[in-house]
């Protein structure tokens, strides 16, 4: 669904991602996990393209990120694809970015209906449903600074959702949340990830991580220093700085 | 201390009074009653005077107010705003997106456009704009440098009116300009990037997402400059352009009551400017949803509002004397 080839990305001088390589499966939960400036949320901004890279190519469902192959070389997509290229993507951020000036159900209708040209009363039908799947049936008049962290953040999945994407990324989605309001974000993500949805999350939730992902990568310093199943790297980490990192936040 | 423990018996202490069961005794403002005073005695002699001195000649205000050459110029007046401000939205705006555009060409020559237009006196800009022809007799359309298709007189295209047009909606570009780009910046930048993972394009991400929100920071500015625009169109009685000022001036020219003539226009300007500014709080109100926790109210709810708090702070029984 996922594959990184030899990623390479550069913030000036930085390497921020050193020649990654790894595949994300359908229906695969991968969690990202790793101290912070290791690179892991680049990463996952470089699959929707909000992140240019330098070097190497990612490949979603199958097409190239960014970019077409034509006789031997690679041409830049226009925005235009570039756009359509990230439709099929959801994406959630650790700040929401809810559009504050719409209500949270106008928050899941814009972009079928603004982008993809849908029916309004089917889109709209699809967004309540959405809303009260995520347990905010009752709130869907309400404006984001009206609403709570975890229920924003929760309107936030739905909108992602409501493009019908093949493919969800979450950068830290609990990090801007009280502690009591992380555990009702958590359980939506873990609904989904138990519907067979293919998604990558960068989290410091390791309990979330041990439950729900099929595999755990740590990354540190711009490297992916060991994947596999949560069992293995929170269970029995084989590196000295991933039993480190882990000591830390456990 | 100890006085109080050997004669508790007899002088029992009364218990301890509280707040909203105790009369309250509110601090008197002795300086705000001889404010208002002051306030009250200049405003009756500024009344008093207005009424009594003769050389007012408040019949000269009624007389004209509703003369013809004045209605004329009134529509001057407010079409020359309309199409001056639209005039400077519309060009605000795409000079506002050249400056934020990554194109550095693009970006200097917005820079300069509004380095130079607001840079100059507008009093010049509609002086030159009305003298165009001597710098080009005629003016023409095709291609540059190439054949030319169609060509015009300058004197016969650049009227007074156009030149007013020209000098003040070109000008008002320069301000609109820079306001529109303190409203499209101040929208955070994780916006755009929801937007764009939504698969949104540049346009559509300006159009749905960053341009209401903008609104918020570029209408009360927006309001301001419209006012000022409305009486800045009093500059053009220098191209002779018969707006409300102009034509104001052309009476008073003749039955030298100049004071009466201008009071009546500031009335007319008066009038329009507070129509002006209700019609602004009604689109910030519009704009504004969503801005608060709290649901909006329109200027009556809010009036009726505070007058209920004040009657229920009343009741309370305080013996305030804050005058009302």
């Amino acid at each position: 669904m996922v594959s990184f080839s030899k990623v390479r990305k550069y913030f000036g001088d930085n390497e921020v991602l050193k020649s990654i390589t790894f595949d994300v499966a359908p229906r695969e939960v991968l969690c990202i996990i790793g101290p912070s400036g290791s690179g892991k949320s680049t990463l996952l901004r470089c699959i929707n393209q909000l992140e240019r890279i330098d070097g190497g190519r990612i490949d979603v469902d199958g097409a190239m990120v960014g970019y077409t192959e034509h006789s031997g070389r690679l041409h830049e997509m226009h925005p235009r694809q570039i756009s359509r290229q990230r439709t099929d993507i959801g994406m959630v951020f650790q700040n929401f970015n809810l559009f504050p000036h719409m209500t949270a159900l106008q928050n899941v209708c814009v972009s079928p209906v603004k982008v993809r040209r849908e029916r309004k009363a089917e889109v709209r039908e699809r967004a309540e449903q959405l809303l009260r799947r995520v347990g905010l049936g009752d709130r869907m008049n309400h404006y984001p600074r009206q609403l709570s962290g975890g229920q924003q953040q929760r309107v936030a999945i739905a909108r992602a959702l409501a493009m019908k994407p093949q493919l969800m990324l979450f950068d830290e989605p609990t990090s801007a949340l009280d502690p009591e309001l992380v555990g009702e974000v958590l359980d939506v993500m873990k609904d989904l990830a138990a519907e067979g949805m293919t998604m990558v999350v960068v989290t410091h939730e390791i309990g979330f991580a041990r439950e729900v992902a099929d595999t755990v990568a740590f990354m540190d310093g711009g490297v992916v220093v060991e994947s596999g199943p949560p069992a293995q790297v929170i269970g029995d980490p084989q590196h000295q700085r991933t039993r480190d990192f882990l000591s830390k936040v456990l | 201390m100890s006085t109080d423990v050997s004669s508790g018996a007899e002088t029992k202490a009364p218990p301890p009074l509280h707040l909203g069961e105790a009369p309250t005794v509110g601090l008197k403002h002795p300086s705000r009653w001889i404010a208002v005073l002051v306030v009250f005695v200049l405003a009756a002699m500024a009344v008093h005077s207005a009424i009594t001195n003769p050389n007012f000649r408040w019949d000269l205000v009624g007389d004209y107010f509703w003369a013809a050459p004045i209605m004329d110029g009134l529509r001057v007046t407010l079409t020359l705003t309309v199409i001056c401000m639209a005039i400077g939205l519309v060009l605000g705006t795409a000079l506002a997106l050249m400056r934020l555009s990554p194109n550095p060409v693009l970006r200097s020559a917005a820079f300069g456009y509004v380095w130079l237009l607001r840079g100059v006196p507008l009093l010049v800009q509609l002086i030159v704009w009305y003298n165009l022809s001597a710098l080009y007799p005629r003016l023409s359309l095709g291609i540059p440098f190439g054949p030319e298709f169609v060509s015009f007189e300058s004197n016969h295209v650049i009227t007074a009116y156009t030149a007013a047009i020209l000098g003040l909606g070109l000008n008002q570009a320069a301000y609109m300009a820079e306001i529109i780009r303190a409203g499209l910046q101040s929208v955070d930048e994780g916006q755009l990037e929801a937007a764009s993972a939504l698969g949104m394009g540049r346009l559509r991400t300006m159009m749905t997402v960053v341009l209401p929100q903008a609104m918020r920071v570029i209408l009360p500015p927006t309001g301001n400059e419209t006012i000022t625009m409305l009486k800045q169109t009093s500059l053009v009685s220098v191209v002779a352009v018969a707006d409300l000022l102009y034509s104001t001036q052309l009476i008073y020219a003749k039955n030298f009551q100049t004071i009466p003539l201008l009071i009546m226009a500031c009335i007319w300007y008066l009038i329009i400017i507070s129509l002006l500014s209700v019609g602004q709080y009604y689109l910030e109100r519009h704009f504004k949803r969503g801005s608060s926790r709290q649901q909006h109210k329109s200027l009556w709810q809010h009036l009726r509002r505070t007058a209920a708090l004040r009657r229920d702070t009343s009741a309370l029984g305080t013996e305030g004397s804050t005058p009302r």
